[in-house]
């Protein structure tokens, strides 16, 4: 299963387009906030952007936290949303240890499913649907230690 | 469409209270432009001076603004500081998305504080909170702690003045987060006026779309239009610094203070230097994918050591035509220190530029003395020209006060009028020929986007007249309707008629789409109406004699053409305002 990364932040220029299109195309809104990846900078603009997307955590705790199955595990990290099982108890969001779930004034959860409609939409490639590793363990990151 | 009349916040710092006004004219005045011209008609005073509080400070954006792509500038209307006169400035970062988020087509901002303070709206709140602390501070410091006082980080916008706008200068602008600005006419002084320090708005609301797949589908088209064709690659390639080596090669580049259009040393600060030697990356204004926003760097030792500090400047061609060519300062490192000097002070870097222009040559003259200019203004010479920034932003004494409410107030008081390269306001970067003289001079904004004069010069070397004004007046009605559905005029290569048709309709304005023509001539009428309500004359707007002292690539400057056209054109404005030619 591929998840959506965000391999070069780097080279984000702000534009928005992604979460923009995620708000449109998935979620039919016009919206900077309703929407699975959010941009924000970091330390004003001087400092570059950074994406809040779902990092498809595996067992990924907003799903173990849901007390009505509106959020279950994903195979291969992240969740699958069925929006008519949610209560808006905003659990998931709590649950969520990098701020990845964005409630709405409403309490409805917004959450990125990986389908990667925003990738094409990223004027300078930043994103990238990529196949998700099996299992983490320590020692795993690139550039650590063997 | 989110509704069919426009949503306006009104805001009084007298009372400290804000107000939801509807507005019906969706189909009459669309949006941006339009808007601001009925909301200054409806809470403007045309009798009463600029600086009185009960004058307003205006922000609205367009019907298509989040709906697509570079419908992302704010149209900013006040009555100047430079003129006293009614005048719009336009500018983008995230202010459009924002005030769009915060489910505003308009914001409006009447009465002064009792002390400095900093609006904050957004979908859900309406906050004045007093920043008295803050009043005197640039505008870095301003934004580092604005970011800090206040949430949302990348789905707001933060606009604010430095000590420019607070001292009343006409050349002080309003700086919109960090990079961009509405920059012309003096719109920070306006906030100083109110002693508002700040306003920062937050896009924290959400909308529906359009069932169906039409809008989406359109969408996905003008995208690709915008990043996978050749059209907008002059502007996220060098960007528009491109034009430095092209009108210095055309010899309609304004160099030492226009006594020349073009120099060898130019080449020192081309697009092309500025991208190889000092460009750190792009950036883009939200909902556009271009990515046109420059950033280079200043980089200084402050101790003997190796000590360093260093700092993002935005750089195009027109601050590096401002405080490069005009000053001749031609190393870009040199041109990006002295813009990063005027954007701490929240001076508009082309006006500012373009009046130590005229000091240097003033001085140099002998008309006025190192007195007034405090330092020894040398055209190259970058560390006076910095210094001569932080007066000019500071109104450190009464000359630089007097220079910072325009340099033609400057020469009416000291002499030199003939060198003032004004053209309504200090000039823009193109000394192409009589028909831009003419139009940046006559313009609504004073600026070079007004109409495509600079490009008419470069593409006509007849000296038709009617022809010429024609031009002028249509290309003026079209860029209006952008400007009105606040579309960066960088765009206007792929917004046609017809593409600005279909973008409306897929949304729900079927009468904006069906009627572009009448609402375009509607606003333009509206807008030279209002601007002659509050004193405009055509007739008194002269041209100084250094434009007509000026070659370029087509021969010596024809003044009887360059006042023919002056006259047809001043004739035809007052006719769209319905005063006598």
């Amino acid at each position: 299963m591929k998840i959506l990364t965000t391999p070069r932040m780097d080279r984000c220029i702000g534009c928005h387009s992604c979460s923009l299109a995620c708000a449109r195309l998935l979620h039919n809104r016009l919206s900077w906030e309703a929407a699975g990846i959010r941009i924000i900078s970091s330390g004003g603009l001087s400092t570059g952007f950074e994406a809040k997307p779902c990092l498809a955590c595996n067992p990924a705790p907003c799903a173990a936290a849901c007390p009505t199955g509106a959020f279950s595990q994903r195979k291969g990290g992240g969740v699958v949303v069925k929006k008519e099982l949610c209560i808006r108890c905003g659990e998931c969001a709590r649950a969520c240890p990098v701020d990845a779930i964005y409630l709405d004034p409403s309490g409805e959860p917004f959450v990125c499913i990986h389908c990667g409609r925003c990738v094409p939409f990223c004027p300078h490639d930043c994103l990238e649907m990529a196949e998700a590793p099996a299992t983490y363990s320590v020692g795993d990151h690139a550039g650590a230690p063997g | 469409m989110i509704r069919d009349h426009f949503r306006i916040l009104t805001v009084d710092l007298s009372t400290g209270r804000g107000s939801v006004v509807s507005l019906e004219g969706r189909n009459k005045e669309a949006g941006g432009s339009g808007l601001a011209a009925v909301l200054f008609n409806k809470y403007g005073y045309p009798g009463k001076p600029w600086d009185d509080p009960d004058q307003p400070l205006i922000f609205a954006i367009g019907p298509l603004t989040g709906y697509f792509p570079l419908m992302s500038k704010t149209v900013c209307a006040f009555k100047s500081p430079y003129h006293d006169q009614y005048a719009e400035s336009h500018g983008g970062g995230r202010s459009a998305l924002s005030l769009r988020f915060a489910d505003l087509d308009g914001l409006v901002i009447t009465g002064k504080a009792e002390r400095p303070c900093c609006v904050s709206v957004g979908s859900r709140h309406l906050e004045i909170r007093d920043v008295h602390y803050m009043w005197g501070m640039n505008v870095q410091m301003s934004g580092k702690l604005l970011r800090r006082m206040f949430g949302g980080s990348g789905h707001r916008s933060i606009l604010r003045i430095g000590p420019a706008g607070e001292t009343g200068s006409a050349m002080a602008c309003i700086n919109v987060d960090t990079y961009r600005h509405f920059g012309r006419l003096g719109g920070g002084g306006v906030m100083g006026s109110k002693n508002l320090k700040g306003i920062v708005i937050q896009g924290d609301g959400s909308f529906g779309l359009p069932e169906g797949r039409v809008y989406a589908r359109l969408f996905k088209e003008v995208h690709r239009q915008l990043t996978d064709t050749d059209m907008m690659s002059k502007y996220h390639n060098l960007g528009t610094p491109v034009n430095v080596a092209v009108l210095n090669g055309l010899k309609a580049l304004p160099c030492r203070n226009l006594q020349k259009t073009s120099d060898p040393r130019i080449e020192g600060i081309t697009g092309e230097r500025f991208a190889d030697e000092t460009l750190l990356r792009n950036m883009a204004c939200s909902g556009c994918p271009v990515g046109c926003i420059h950033m280079g760097f200043v980089r200084e030792r402050f101790m003997e050591e190796n000590q360093y500090l260093y700092r993002q400047v935005s750089y195009d061609h027109e601050p590096i035509f401002a405080t490069g060519s005009m000053l001749m300062v031609t190393n870009p490192f040199d041109v990006l220190g002295i813009i990063d000097g005027a954007e701490k002070m929240g001076l508009d870097v082309m006006s500012a530029g373009v009046a130590l222009a005229w000091a240097t040559e003033a001085l140099d003259k002998g008309i006025i003395s190192e007195k007034e200019t405090l330092v020894p203004l040398n055209f190259g010479e970058a560390e006076a020209y910095k210094q001569a920034i932080h007066h000019l932003g500071s109104g450190k004494n009464e000359f630089y006060r007097v220079l910072g409410q325009g340099t033609i107030k400057a020469a009416e008081r000291y002499g030199g009028r003939d060198f003032a390269c004004v053209l309504g306001q200090e000039m823009a970067g193109y000394a192409t020929g009589e028909v831009f003289f003419t139009a940046q001079s006559l313009g609504f904004r004073h600026s070079h986007l007004d109409t495509g004069g600079y490009s008419y010069d470069q593409k006509h070397t007849d000296k038709n007249v009617e022809e010429a004004v024609d031009f002028l007046v249509r290309d003026e009605q079209s860029r209006v309707f952008l400007t009105s559905m606040v579309s960066c005029l960088f765009a206007r290569g792929v917004y046609g008629e017809e593409l600005l048709a279909d973008c409306l309709r897929s949304v729900g304005y079927d009468a904006l789409a069906d009627n572009m023509d009448e609402v375009s001539l509607h606003i333009q009428r509206r807008r030279w109406q209002t601007r002659f309500a509050t004193g405009f004359d055509p007739r008194a707007v002269n041209i100084p004699k250094r434009f007509t002292e000026v070659t370029t690539w087509k021969g010596p400057v024809d003044k009887g053409f360059l006042s023919a056209l002056m006259h047809e054109y001043a004739g035809r404005i007052a006719a769209l305002a319905g005063k006598e030619a």
